[in-house]
């Protein structure tokens, strides 16, 4: 499958997941600012994904788990330098260039983008093929 | 409580619950009143269907956690309904879990209309659904400890219905 018809699949997954318009689903556009997505929502992509491309997702393998309760992590409503080294070890498929200028807490939603979808599921049929 | 029985119930896969609607209900008297121009027009109203279903969704996944868990309404993904259901109506909802795992659920669901008369039974809808685990919910916020989801409304109908809850003693 190519990127192309990943990003096509996924395209159609959010918007029939969020009722948005799928001229909006853009690589850049970020799920919760620019698609309006609430936490049920990341759920309902993740039970999506699994069955559109016949994957298996576990639980905080494609959004993070309870990471902005962590105190390692999150100090003074920033995403401390350990807490960006976990991100980027638990979720490769994001990215965090722009987050790292500044790391606040409150803008965690915005490094999920439809591109991180796309690269995650590129890796995760990748991994399945080989 | 907007169902009146389970009717059939497979672990984790699928459960079939009927609702029987009665003039008796306040709210059929109200929705819709008559007014000068017309009579009264008594509906079951399209969201106490999706409570119904709801809930019967809810018990599937709750006796799938052993009713350990609080299981919420989260998300209604697709309600079509397309025709109404008054009071002499069965309505019979068939609920199958479609995906299921520690965070919550989807479930999709059919709505059929019985009509007692008759016993004539036609599907007049869909109602799919998402549920979320409180005890694991995606926004990492805290509820009490408590089950306050599977009260004593739901014991009652799940006794009634013959499912076994949580707690009771083995019927001798």
């Amino acid at each position: 499958m190519t990127r192309e018809d990943i990003f096509a699949k996924i395209k159609e997954i959010l918007a029939d997941a969020m009722g948005v318009d799928e001229t909006d689903v853009t690589p850049e556009a970020t799920l919760r600012g620019d698609l309006g997505a609430e936490s049920i929502d990341f759920l309902d992509i993740v039970f999506r994904l699994e069955q559109a491309f016949g994957i298996k997702i576990q639980q905080g393998e494609l959004f993070p788990d309870s990471l902005a309760q962590d105190p390692d992590f999150v100090q003074d409503g920033k995403v401390t330098a350990r807490g960006v080294a976990a991100i980027k070890e638990k979720l490769p498929h994001v990215d965090l260039s722009r987050f790292e200028q500044d790391p606040q807490v409150t803008k965690i939603g915005d490094i999920f983008t439809v591109e991180a979808l796309v690269r995650f599921v590129q890796n995760k049929l990748a991994t399945k093929a080989g | 409580m907007w169902i009146d029985r389970v009717v059939e119930l497979q672990a984790r896969e699928r459960l079939v619950a009927i609702k029987h609607i009665s003039l008796a209900e306040e709210h059929m008297h109200e929705h819709f009143a008559a007014t000068e121009s017309r009579p009264s027009l008594p509906v079951m109203p399209g969201s106490l269907i999706v409570e119904g279903v709801a809930q019967s969704g809810g018990i599937l996944i709750g006796h799938a956690l052993a009713f350990e868990q609080k299981i919420v309404l989260a998300k209604v993904t697709r309600v079509d309904l397309n025709h109404d259901a008054t009071a002499g109506d069965t309505l019979r909802y068939t609920i199958t879990m479609d995906q299921f795992g520690p965070q919550g659920a989807s479930t999709k669901g059919v709505v059929e209309l019985i009509e007692a008369w008759t016993g004539k039974t036609r599907t007049i809808g869909q109602i799919d659904l998402m549920f979320s685990v409180l005890e694991n919910n995606m926004a990492g916020i805290a509820f009490p400890a408590g089950n306050f989801v599977f009260g004593e409304a739901f014991k009652t109908l799940m006794r009634n219905s013959g499912v076994v809850v949580p707690g009771d003693s083995a019927p001798s």
